[in-house]
């Protein structure tokens, strides 16, 4: 037995238990620079031996005060920076942010451009779920899923590089439609991933679905019930594999996903595993809906015909004064959003993401808020981990699918 | 479906707690509430109408008013029936505080240390009132509208002691 701790820092001494002050139990740090905590995540660890005590997430780390700045910048600057929060689903923090900007300021998007969204977002769902499952992977051990996955995701990015020239910050998506239509070559190589993706998913389940190993590391580990996730407000795939089939796309379709079939798959055990299957079903579902929306993809304008809010094209500024005069507005002040509220939230691949914004009636947003599904999660991982052994912590973390870009903002 | 049960919500908070609704929020549909009812409330919303899962937990702050000085704003779900309705409540901007949710909803115990981390709005009974996103050892509070985004004046060794005397926050204390 150890010897009895002094503290520095009395004031935490709440955060654990009264054995580890007598020296009964270790506290360990993880992270934040270990490489299975997916970023800058920093827990201290409650040991008995080689079970979980207690576990305390210290986030924080990789805070670069992204709402701040985005309040000092005009609205259509500040898209940008949603990016950057969420770095493996560029896209569809883009739409959450657009979607809640079209719903303040009642700007109308075409059917093409909201055709193109759901086709893009639903690749990025897929890149994302395969940057999960190779690190997921990865961390327990298999090599080979980590490079399977990178490779297609490759694809996904040289369609996305295709669009708007860049493979992750694409703001592709602008309030009112698209930065620009897509291109010719856009269909066929949406296509050619259609036709090749299924076979790729047929191979990481053969190596992993029936895999003794991987069942013994994932079965019955990290185990949540859907009322637990439900009280700490967990969503995603963390709460479907709970058997909550909560899916902001079925639940409150945007961008026009009443059109389209598609099913919300659900777990029953609430385990790694059933979150394995639940992703595993998702890029199939995102694969049916990508296939169904390039089928009937409308022809028309890419971006709304507002012109306070969108800038006209570019063969009408040498023949019309008003084009000359919204560009010039639009490029020097910025549209100006009436005064008014909104909670907009989108099926993010990490859960709901949510965005509050409020205007003043300015150019600048007054107070954005992103509701992260990152934050919420690592919040749920003391749950989640006490009790099990130190290696499982790392399948755990892997699980909930966490990036700290988003957790901090 | 869905809108029934949003009105009959509606209904009841208007005739129960003598709510009105908020006119700056365009979705979804908004009441303005006081501090001392809000558990109450979340705990009625909860229980009887099912809005079981607390999907959004924010503030705004609206300096230089300070009567009140910031709104927050509690976002409610009910997965069964899909509805989705929000209460704004107003906070003074003296020793601003507000009764903690984390009994009510589990998951607000975060949410609730980012507002004091970023808008030092105090949650009374709150279990671990720390900082979440800043070091523990930071002044102030970075989403107040009187707390500046860069532009401060570099500090240089000759003039280092008279800068610091003029900043309001961030100011360098000898250990």
């Amino acid at each position: 037995m150890a010897d009895p701790i002094e503290l520095d820092y009395p004031e935490l001494k709440h955060l654990v238990s009264e054995r580890a002050l007598k020296g009964e139990t270790v506290l360990l740090n993880m992270g934040p620079q270990h490489p299975s905590t997916h970023g800058v995540l920093r827990l201290l660890l409650e040991l008995d031996g080689e079970t979980i005590v207690n576990c305390v997430p210290d986030i924080g780390f990789l805070h670069t005060g992204i709402e701040k700045n985005m309040e000092a910048k005009r609205w259509e600057l500040a898209e940008v920076m949603t990016d950057r929060t969420d770095y493996l689903n560029n896209t569809g923090n883009n739409l959450g942010y657009c979607q809640a900007i079209e719903k303040l300021a009642d700007l109308d998007v075409p059917p093409r451009a909201q055709a193109v969204r759901v086709i893009l977002v639903e690749l990025e769902r897929i890149s994302n779920h395969l940057v999960w499952l190779g690190t997921q992977a990865l961390d327990l051990a298999a090599q080979s899923m980590f490079l399977y996955c990178f490779r297609e995701r490759e694809y996904i990015l040289d369609i996305k590089e295709l669009c708007s020239g860049q493979r992750m910050m694409t703001t592709y998506f602008r309030p009112g439609g698209l930065w620009r239509d897509i291109p010719a070559d856009f269909e066929i190589a949406v296509r050619r991933f259609l036709r090749m993706f299924p076979s790729r998913i047929k191979q990481y389940e053969a190596l992993l679905t029936k895999n003794p190993i991987w069942l013994e590391r994932t079965r019955k580990i990290g185990k949540i019930s859907a009322e637990q996730a439900i009280a700490l407000s967990l969503t995603g795939p963390v709460l479907r594999g709970s058997g909550v089939a909560y899916d902001v796309r079925k639940a409150q379709p945007y961008s026009g996903y009443e059109q389209y079939d598609f099913i919300v798959p659900t777990g029953t055990n609430g385990d790694v595993y059933d979150r394995y299957l639940v992703r595993m079903e998702e890029m199939r579902q995102s694969l049916r809906i990508i296939q169904q929306a390039l089928d009937k993809l409308p022809y028309g304008p890419f971006r709304s015909n507002n012109r306070k809010y969108v800038p006209p094209p570019r063969a009408e500024l040498g023949t019309s004064m008003e084009a000359v005069i919204h560009h010039f507005k639009l490029w020097t002040e910025g549209f100006n959003i009436p005064k008014g509220a909104v909670y907009s939230p989108v099926e993010s691949p990490k859960g709901e993401l949510g965005y509050y914004l409020e205007s003043d009636g300015s150019n600048h947003p007054y107070r954005i808020h992103m509701r992260a599904p990152s934050f919420l999660a690592i919040q749920a991982l003391p749950v989640l981990a006490k009790g099990h052994l130190v290696a499982d912590l790392v399948a755990i973390i892997g699980s909930i699918d966490i990036v700290l870009g988003d957790c901090d903002r | 479906m869905s809108e029934e049960h949003l009105k009959n919500t509606l209904k009841m908070l208007r005739d129960r707690f003598g709510l009105h609704e908020s006119e700056l929020m365009k979705y979804p549909p908004t009441f303005m509430a006081t501090a001392d009812k809000i558990v109450e409330i979340s705990r009625t919303l909860r229980d009887e109408f099912g809005y079981n899962l607390l999907c959004e937990l924010t503030a705004v702050d609206y300096y230089p008013e300070d009567m009140p000085r910031f709104h927050t704003v509690y976002g409610y779900y009910n997965i069964a029936e899909n509805s989705r309705m929000a209460i704004r409540v107003p906070v003074n901007g003296e020793n601003p505080s507000l009764p903690t949710l984390s009994e009510v909803y589990p998951g607000a115990n975060w949410l609730e240390r980012e507002l004091w981390d970023m808008f030092g709005i105090k949650f009374e009974g709150h279990p671990d009132m720390r900082r979440i996103l800043m070091p523990y050892d930071w002044e102030g509070h970075p989403l107040r509208k009187d707390y500046p985004l860069g532009y401060e004046e570099p500090q240089f060794t000759f003039n280092f002691d008279e800068i610091d005397k003029r900043k309001h926050h961030g100011r360098y204390e000898e250990a």
